[in-house]
Protein backbone atom coordinates (compact mmCIF):
# COMPACT_ATOMS: atom_id res chain seq x y z
CA UNK A 1 0.00 0.00 0.00
CA UNK A 2 1.19 3.56 -0.70
CA UNK A 3 2.91 5.18 2.50
CA UNK A 4 1.23 8.30 1.08
CA UNK A 5 -2.26 6.77 1.09
CA UNK A 6 -1.83 5.03 4.46
CA UNK A 7 -0.65 8.53 5.62
CA UNK A 8 -4.57 9.64 4.67
CA UNK A 9 -6.07 6.40 5.73
CA UNK A 10 -4.72 6.94 9.47
CA UNK A 11 -6.13 9.91 9.87
CA UNK A 12 -9.63 8.72 8.77
CA UNK A 13 -9.37 6.79 11.51
CA UNK A 14 -8.43 9.11 13.96
CA UNK A 15 -11.33 10.82 13.60
CA UNK A 16 -13.69 8.14 12.72
CA UNK A 17 -14.70 9.30 9.62
CA UNK A 18 -16.75 7.46 7.14
CA UNK A 19 -14.49 6.74 4.26
CA UNK A 20 -14.35 4.24 0.81
CA UNK A 21 -10.90 3.33 -0.38
CA UNK A 22 -10.86 3.33 -4.33
CA UNK A 23 -7.87 1.49 -6.21
CA UNK A 24 -5.95 2.94 -8.97
CA UNK A 25 -4.58 0.94 -11.20
CA UNK A 26 -1.26 1.79 -12.07
CA UNK A 27 -0.75 -1.30 -14.28
CA UNK A 28 -3.48 -0.20 -16.41
CA UNK A 29 -1.93 3.31 -16.29
CA UNK A 30 -5.17 4.42 -14.31
CA UNK A 31 -3.24 7.12 -12.58
CA UNK A 32 -2.46 8.93 -16.13
CA UNK A 33 -6.22 8.95 -17.20
CA UNK A 34 -8.11 12.05 -17.72
CA UNK A 35 -10.73 11.24 -14.89
CA UNK A 36 -7.74 10.48 -12.79
CA UNK A 37 -6.22 13.77 -14.01
CA UNK A 38 -8.99 15.96 -13.09
CA UNK A 39 -8.71 14.59 -9.06
CA UNK A 40 -4.38 14.86 -9.17
CA UNK A 41 -3.43 16.89 -11.83
CA UNK A 42 0.33 15.73 -11.27
CA UNK A 43 -1.15 12.07 -12.31
CA UNK A 44 -0.86 10.28 -8.56
CA UNK A 45 -2.09 9.01 -5.35
CA UNK A 46 -3.48 9.46 -3.15
CA UNK A 47 -6.51 12.17 -4.16
CA UNK A 48 -9.47 12.52 -2.29
CA UNK A 49 -12.79 13.36 -2.98
CA UNK A 50 -15.58 14.52 -0.43
CA UNK A 51 -19.19 16.37 -2.29
CA UNK A 52 -17.67 18.85 -4.58
CA UNK A 53 -14.28 18.91 -2.85
CA UNK A 54 -11.34 17.22 -4.85
CA UNK A 55 -8.45 17.40 -3.22
CA UNK A 56 -4.73 16.16 -3.59
CA UNK A 57 -1.61 15.79 -1.49
CA UNK A 58 -1.47 13.28 1.07
CA UNK A 59 -0.77 15.72 4.36
CA UNK A 60 -3.63 18.70 2.68
CA UNK A 61 -6.06 15.86 2.29
CA UNK A 62 -4.97 15.03 5.88
CA UNK A 63 -6.13 18.22 7.55
CA UNK A 64 -9.06 18.56 5.54
CA UNK A 65 -10.00 15.63 6.82
CA UNK A 66 -8.73 16.72 10.96
CA UNK A 67 -10.18 19.72 10.13
CA UNK A 68 -13.52 18.96 8.87
CA UNK A 69 -14.00 16.30 12.38
CA UNK A 70 -12.81 18.86 14.59
CA UNK A 71 -15.58 18.38 17.13
CA UNK A 72 -15.21 14.65 17.13
CA UNK A 73 -13.94 14.58 20.29
CA UNK A 74 -10.69 13.37 22.10
CA UNK A 75 -8.55 12.54 18.33
CA UNK A 76 -9.87 15.86 17.49
CA UNK A 77 -7.17 18.89 18.10
CA UNK A 78 -4.35 16.84 16.54
CA UNK A 79 -3.39 20.10 14.60
CA UNK A 80 -3.75 22.19 17.39
CA UNK A 81 -4.73 25.62 15.01
CA UNK A 82 -6.04 27.48 18.17
CA UNK A 83 -2.81 27.66 19.80
CA UNK A 84 -0.14 29.90 18.11
CA UNK A 85 2.74 28.12 19.73
CA UNK A 86 1.13 24.63 19.71
CA UNK A 87 0.56 25.10 16.31
CA UNK A 88 4.05 26.10 15.58
CA UNK A 89 5.52 22.87 17.04
CA UNK A 90 2.91 20.17 15.36
CA UNK A 91 4.27 22.42 11.95
CA UNK A 92 7.84 22.28 12.80
CA UNK A 93 7.78 18.41 13.29
CA UNK A 94 5.44 17.77 10.25
CA UNK A 95 8.09 19.62 8.52
CA UNK A 96 11.04 17.75 10.43
CA UNK A 97 9.08 14.25 8.94
CA UNK A 98 8.90 15.15 5.85
CA UNK A 99 12.46 16.52 5.27
CA UNK A 100 14.74 15.09 7.61
CA UNK A 101 13.44 11.73 8.80
CA UNK A 102 11.90 10.20 5.70
CA UNK A 103 14.62 11.05 3.29
CA UNK A 104 16.93 9.26 5.77
CA UNK A 105 14.36 6.23 7.02
CA UNK A 106 12.52 5.46 3.47
CA UNK A 107 15.50 4.04 1.48
CA UNK A 108 16.00 1.42 3.93
CA UNK A 109 12.69 0.56 3.69
CA UNK A 110 12.84 0.45 -0.42
CA UNK A 111 16.07 -1.07 -0.62
CA UNK A 112 15.53 -4.35 1.73
CA UNK A 113 11.35 -4.14 1.12
CA UNK A 114 10.02 -2.44 -2.13
CA UNK A 115 12.51 -3.25 -4.97
CA UNK A 116 13.53 -6.39 -4.31
CA UNK A 117 9.09 -7.30 -3.77
CA UNK A 118 8.50 -4.99 -7.18
CA UNK A 119 11.39 -4.95 -9.09
CA UNK A 120 13.21 -7.99 -8.12
CA UNK A 121 16.08 -6.76 -7.30
CA UNK A 122 19.10 -7.30 -5.06
CA UNK A 123 19.29 -4.35 -2.04
CA UNK A 124 21.83 -1.98 -2.32
CA UNK A 125 23.73 -2.16 0.72
CA UNK A 126 25.78 0.86 0.63
CA UNK A 127 22.63 3.00 0.11
CA UNK A 128 21.36 1.31 2.87
CA UNK A 129 24.41 1.81 5.38
CA UNK A 130 24.78 5.68 4.27
CA UNK A 131 21.03 6.01 4.97
CA UNK A 132 21.11 4.25 8.41
CA UNK A 133 24.43 6.32 9.55
CA UNK A 134 22.01 9.76 8.21
CA UNK A 135 19.02 8.03 10.77
CA UNK A 136 20.85 7.45 13.70
CA UNK A 137 22.03 11.70 13.52
CA UNK A 138 18.03 12.03 12.91
CA UNK A 139 17.41 9.47 16.18
CA UNK A 140 19.49 11.53 18.00
CA UNK A 141 17.53 14.59 18.09
CA UNK A 142 14.73 12.40 18.32
CA UNK A 143 15.45 10.89 21.73
CA UNK A 144 16.02 14.60 22.93
CA UNK A 145 12.87 15.78 21.86
CA UNK A 146 10.93 12.80 23.17
CA UNK A 147 13.06 12.78 26.23
CA UNK A 148 11.38 16.27 27.29
CA UNK A 149 7.43 15.54 25.74
CA UNK A 150 5.68 12.53 25.83
CA UNK A 151 4.68 13.29 22.07
CA UNK A 152 6.66 15.43 19.15
CA UNK A 153 4.83 18.53 19.48
CA UNK A 154 3.94 18.37 23.00
CA UNK A 155 2.30 15.88 25.55
CA UNK A 156 -0.90 14.81 23.48
CA UNK A 157 -0.84 13.13 20.09
CA UNK A 158 -0.64 15.16 17.17
CA UNK A 159 -0.56 15.19 13.40
CA UNK A 160 3.03 15.08 13.04
CA UNK A 161 3.65 12.02 15.31
CA UNK A 162 0.75 10.32 12.64
CA UNK A 163 3.11 11.30 10.01
CA UNK A 164 5.46 9.11 10.75
CA UNK A 165 3.20 5.88 10.82
CA UNK A 166 3.32 4.24 7.28
CA UNK A 167 7.10 4.40 6.68
CA UNK A 168 8.29 3.25 10.27
CA UNK A 169 5.32 0.49 10.23
CA UNK A 170 7.69 -1.10 6.61
CA UNK A 171 11.14 -0.21 8.52
CA UNK A 172 10.22 -2.44 11.49
CA UNK A 173 10.15 -5.09 8.93
CA UNK A 174 13.27 -5.07 7.52
CA UNK A 175 16.34 -6.27 9.17
CA UNK A 176 17.49 -2.43 10.75
CA UNK A 177 14.50 -2.53 13.23
CA UNK A 178 16.67 -3.17 16.14
CA UNK A 179 18.15 0.17 15.17
CA UNK A 180 15.18 1.74 17.62
CA UNK A 181 16.65 -0.17 20.54
CA UNK A 182 19.40 2.28 21.16
CA UNK A 183 17.28 5.43 21.29
CA UNK A 184 14.57 4.41 24.41
CA UNK A 185 12.95 7.70 24.42
CA UNK A 186 11.82 6.78 20.94
CA UNK A 187 10.94 3.25 21.03
CA UNK A 188 8.52 3.87 23.47
CA UNK A 189 7.33 6.72 21.73
CA UNK A 190 6.66 4.33 18.26
CA UNK A 191 5.34 1.42 20.63
CA UNK A 192 2.58 4.05 22.05
CA UNK A 193 1.55 4.99 18.67
CA UNK A 194 1.22 1.47 17.34
CA UNK A 195 -0.70 0.57 20.39
CA UNK A 196 -3.73 2.94 18.84
CA UNK A 197 -6.32 1.50 17.53
CA UNK A 198 -6.22 3.39 14.38
CA UNK A 199 -2.54 2.00 13.63
CA UNK A 200 -3.35 -0.97 14.87
CA UNK A 201 -6.38 -1.61 12.25
CA UNK A 202 -4.14 0.27 9.39
CA UNK A 203 -1.21 -2.11 10.51
CA UNK A 204 -3.22 -4.77 9.76
CA UNK A 205 -4.40 -4.12 6.31
CA UNK A 206 -0.94 -2.62 5.46
CA UNK A 207 0.63 -6.01 6.16
CA UNK A 208 -1.79 -8.06 4.35
CA UNK A 209 -1.38 -5.84 1.10
CA UNK A 210 2.22 -6.48 1.66
CA UNK A 211 1.99 -9.85 1.79
CA UNK A 212 -0.10 -9.64 -1.19
CA UNK A 213 2.44 -8.05 -3.47
CA UNK A 214 5.28 -10.88 -2.50
CA UNK A 215 3.02 -13.34 -3.60
CA UNK A 216 2.31 -11.62 -7.00
CA UNK B 1 8.44 43.98 22.39
CA UNK B 2 11.41 42.63 20.86
CA UNK B 3 11.25 41.85 16.81
CA UNK B 4 11.09 37.95 16.16
CA UNK B 5 15.08 37.13 14.57
CA UNK B 6 15.45 35.06 11.46
CA UNK B 7 18.59 32.97 11.80
CA UNK B 8 20.18 32.44 8.58
CA UNK B 9 22.25 33.96 5.17
CA UNK B 10 19.68 36.05 2.56
CA UNK B 11 22.39 33.70 -0.10
CA UNK B 12 19.60 31.03 1.16
CA UNK B 13 16.49 30.39 -0.75
CA UNK B 14 14.68 28.48 2.37
CA UNK B 15 15.68 31.55 4.71
CA UNK B 16 13.80 33.79 1.98
CA UNK B 17 11.20 31.56 1.85
CA UNK B 18 10.07 32.96 5.80
CA UNK B 19 11.46 36.72 4.90
CA UNK B 20 9.04 36.49 2.08
CA UNK B 21 6.75 35.33 4.55
CA UNK B 22 7.47 37.83 7.48
CA UNK B 23 7.71 41.43 4.84
CA UNK B 24 4.05 40.04 3.57
CA UNK B 25 2.85 39.45 7.30
CA UNK B 26 4.12 42.52 8.37
CA UNK B 27 5.95 41.13 10.92
CA UNK B 28 8.39 42.83 13.21
CA UNK B 29 11.44 40.95 12.83
CA UNK B 30 15.46 41.14 11.89
CA UNK B 31 17.51 38.70 10.16
CA UNK B 32 20.70 37.05 11.97
CA UNK B 33 23.84 36.07 9.52
CA UNK B 34 24.83 32.54 11.11
CA UNK B 35 28.68 32.03 9.90
CA UNK B 36 28.50 28.28 8.34
CA UNK B 37 32.61 29.33 7.64
CA UNK B 38 33.16 28.99 11.91
CA UNK B 39 30.42 26.22 12.17
CA UNK B 40 28.32 28.40 13.68
CA UNK B 41 25.38 26.65 12.79
CA UNK B 42 26.88 23.91 14.84
CA UNK B 43 27.09 25.59 17.77
CA UNK B 44 25.39 24.92 21.18
CA UNK B 45 23.47 28.35 21.02
CA UNK B 46 22.62 27.86 17.58
CA UNK B 47 21.68 23.82 17.69
CA UNK B 48 19.00 25.30 20.58
CA UNK B 49 17.19 26.83 18.08
CA UNK B 50 17.82 23.89 15.15
CA UNK B 51 18.71 20.59 17.04
CA UNK B 52 19.87 19.57 13.14
CA UNK B 53 22.20 22.27 13.11
CA UNK B 54 20.37 24.06 10.01
CA UNK B 55 19.00 27.22 8.77
CA UNK B 56 16.36 29.29 8.98
CA UNK B 57 15.68 29.30 12.58
CA UNK B 58 13.36 31.77 13.96
CA UNK B 59 13.29 33.14 17.65
CA UNK B 60 10.12 35.01 18.83
CA UNK B 61 10.63 35.73 22.67
CA UNK B 62 11.16 32.06 24.28
CA UNK B 63 9.68 30.22 21.04
CA UNK B 64 12.09 28.55 18.40
CA UNK B 65 10.10 27.66 15.14
CA UNK B 66 12.69 25.80 12.62
CA UNK B 67 11.77 23.93 9.16
CA UNK B 68 11.37 27.57 6.99
CA UNK B 69 7.33 26.32 5.85
CA UNK B 70 7.00 25.78 9.66
CA UNK B 71 8.17 29.34 10.05
CA UNK B 72 6.40 31.01 7.40
CA UNK B 73 2.83 29.30 8.63
CA UNK B 74 3.89 30.98 12.27
CA UNK B 75 4.39 34.20 10.82
CA UNK B 76 1.44 34.40 8.81
CA UNK B 77 -1.32 32.79 11.70
CA UNK B 78 0.58 35.49 14.33
CA UNK B 79 0.01 38.54 11.95
CA UNK B 80 -1.81 38.04 9.00
CA UNK B 81 -3.75 34.82 9.14
CA UNK B 82 -5.82 35.43 6.18
CA UNK B 83 -2.95 34.27 4.45
CA UNK B 84 -4.27 30.69 5.61
CA UNK B 85 -7.37 31.00 5.37
CA UNK B 86 -8.38 28.68 8.57
CA UNK B 87 -11.62 29.50 9.49
CA UNK B 88 -12.72 28.18 6.22
CA UNK B 89 -12.48 24.34 5.36
CA UNK B 90 -12.83 24.43 1.39
CA UNK B 91 -10.06 27.63 1.33
CA UNK B 92 -7.90 26.21 3.88
CA UNK B 93 -7.67 23.10 2.00
CA UNK B 94 -6.76 24.83 -1.50
CA UNK B 95 -3.95 26.84 0.42
CA UNK B 96 -2.67 23.44 1.82
CA UNK B 97 -2.44 21.73 -1.06
CA UNK B 98 -0.41 24.01 -3.20
CA UNK B 99 1.76 24.49 -0.30
CA UNK B 100 2.45 20.84 -0.62
CA UNK B 101 2.85 21.26 -4.49
CA UNK B 102 5.28 23.89 -3.89
CA UNK B 103 7.71 21.82 -1.90
CA UNK B 104 7.31 18.45 -3.33
CA UNK B 105 6.57 19.22 -7.18
CA UNK B 106 7.83 22.27 -7.75
CA UNK B 107 10.80 23.32 -4.93
CA UNK B 108 11.99 19.63 -5.34
CA UNK B 109 12.52 19.98 -9.29
CA UNK B 110 14.16 23.35 -9.12
CA UNK B 111 16.44 22.93 -5.73
CA UNK B 112 18.67 20.78 -7.80
CA UNK B 113 19.09 23.27 -10.35
CA UNK B 114 20.02 26.06 -8.04
CA UNK B 115 22.73 23.92 -6.74
CA UNK B 116 23.90 23.06 -9.84
CA UNK B 117 24.09 26.70 -11.47
CA UNK B 118 24.65 29.00 -8.40
CA UNK B 119 25.95 27.32 -5.20
CA UNK B 120 28.52 24.21 -6.36
CA UNK B 121 30.23 27.10 -8.20
CA UNK B 122 30.42 28.99 -5.12
CA UNK B 123 31.76 25.92 -3.34
CA UNK B 124 34.91 25.62 -5.90
CA UNK B 125 32.76 22.75 -7.61
CA UNK B 126 31.50 22.34 -11.34
CA UNK B 127 27.78 22.60 -12.43
CA UNK B 128 26.46 19.06 -13.65
CA UNK B 129 24.53 19.93 -16.63
CA UNK B 130 23.13 16.63 -17.36
CA UNK B 131 21.26 17.02 -13.65
CA UNK B 132 20.20 20.90 -14.70
CA UNK B 133 18.90 19.51 -17.99
CA UNK B 134 16.79 16.64 -16.36
CA UNK B 135 15.84 18.59 -13.71
CA UNK B 136 14.78 21.37 -16.45
CA UNK B 137 12.52 18.77 -17.83
CA UNK B 138 10.46 17.91 -15.28
CA UNK B 139 10.07 21.31 -14.61
CA UNK B 140 8.59 22.27 -17.35
CA UNK B 141 5.72 19.41 -16.94
CA UNK B 142 5.16 20.92 -13.25
CA UNK B 143 4.93 24.34 -14.83
CA UNK B 144 2.20 22.91 -17.51
CA UNK B 145 -0.11 21.85 -14.31
CA UNK B 146 0.82 25.11 -12.97
CA UNK B 147 -0.28 26.68 -16.32
CA UNK B 148 -4.15 25.12 -16.31
CA UNK B 149 -4.56 26.10 -12.99
CA UNK B 150 -3.58 29.57 -12.83
CA UNK B 151 -5.64 29.68 -16.08
CA UNK B 152 -8.86 28.97 -13.66
CA UNK B 153 -8.04 31.38 -10.80
CA UNK B 154 -5.69 34.37 -10.04
CA UNK B 155 -3.78 33.04 -7.45
CA UNK B 156 -2.84 29.45 -7.01
CA UNK B 157 -5.44 28.64 -3.68
CA UNK B 158 -8.33 30.49 -5.41
CA UNK B 159 -8.72 34.12 -6.15
CA UNK B 160 -7.25 35.25 -3.20
CA UNK B 161 -3.34 35.74 -2.51
CA UNK B 162 -1.93 33.18 0.31
CA UNK B 163 0.85 31.42 1.59
CA UNK B 164 1.03 29.08 -1.03
CA UNK B 165 1.79 31.69 -3.66
CA UNK B 166 4.19 33.10 -1.36
CA UNK B 167 6.17 30.32 -0.57
CA UNK B 168 7.01 30.33 -4.26
CA UNK B 169 8.83 33.42 -4.24
CA UNK B 170 12.36 32.83 -3.10
CA UNK B 171 12.89 29.63 -5.34
CA UNK B 172 11.82 31.49 -8.58
CA UNK B 173 13.73 34.41 -7.93
CA UNK B 174 16.90 32.38 -7.58
CA UNK B 175 15.55 31.11 -10.69
CA UNK B 176 15.58 34.56 -12.62
CA UNK B 177 19.92 34.61 -11.30
CA UNK B 178 20.26 31.56 -13.33
CA UNK B 179 20.68 31.53 -17.04
CA UNK B 180 16.65 29.76 -17.59
CA UNK B 181 14.73 32.44 -16.36
CA UNK B 182 13.08 31.75 -20.25
CA UNK B 183 11.54 28.57 -18.75
CA UNK B 184 8.60 30.51 -17.67
CA UNK B 185 8.32 32.39 -20.87
CA UNK B 186 6.07 29.31 -22.67
CA UNK B 187 3.66 29.67 -19.74
CA UNK B 188 1.72 32.91 -19.87
CA UNK B 189 -0.47 32.64 -17.13
CA UNK B 190 2.10 31.44 -14.82
CA UNK B 191 4.17 34.71 -16.09
CA UNK B 192 1.11 37.03 -14.92
CA UNK B 193 1.07 35.57 -11.53
CA UNK B 194 4.67 35.94 -11.13
CA UNK B 195 4.62 39.27 -12.40
CA UNK B 196 1.52 40.07 -10.38
CA UNK B 197 3.81 38.61 -7.35
CA UNK B 198 6.84 41.07 -8.22
CA UNK B 199 4.64 44.62 -7.84
CA UNK B 200 4.27 43.64 -4.12
CA UNK B 201 6.64 45.74 -1.73
CA UNK B 202 6.84 42.60 -0.27
CA UNK B 203 8.56 40.65 -2.56
CA UNK B 204 10.54 43.72 -4.18
CA UNK B 205 12.10 43.85 -0.73
CA UNK B 206 13.33 40.14 -0.55
CA UNK B 207 14.25 40.71 -4.03
CA UNK B 208 16.55 43.58 -2.97
CA UNK B 209 17.66 41.58 -0.34
CA UNK B 210 18.78 38.64 -2.21
CA UNK B 211 21.26 41.08 -4.68
CA UNK B 212 24.44 42.19 -3.65
CA UNK B 213 24.78 45.74 -3.77
CA UNK B 214 25.71 46.77 -7.28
Amino acid sequence: MSTNVARVLVCLEEVGAEYEVVNIDFQAKEHKSAEHLARNPFGQIPAFQDGDVVLFESRAISKYIIRKYKSAGEAADLLREGDLREAAMVDVWTEVEAHQYNPALSPVVYECLIYPAMRGVPTNQKVVDESLEKLRKVLDVYEARLSKHTYLAGDSVSFADLNHFPFTFYFMATPHASLFDSYPHVKAWWERLVARPSMKKLGATMAAAAAGIKQA
Amino acid sequence: MAPMKLYGAVLSWNVTRCATALEEAGSDYEIVPINFATAEHKSPEHLVRNPFGQVPALQDGDLYVFESRAICKYAARKNKPELLREGNLEESAMVDVWMEVEANQYTSVLNPILFQVLISPMLGGTTDQKVVDENLEKLKKVLEVYEARLTKSKYLAGDFLSLADLNHVSVTLCLLATPYASVLDAYPHVKAWWSSLMERPSVQKVAAMMKPSA
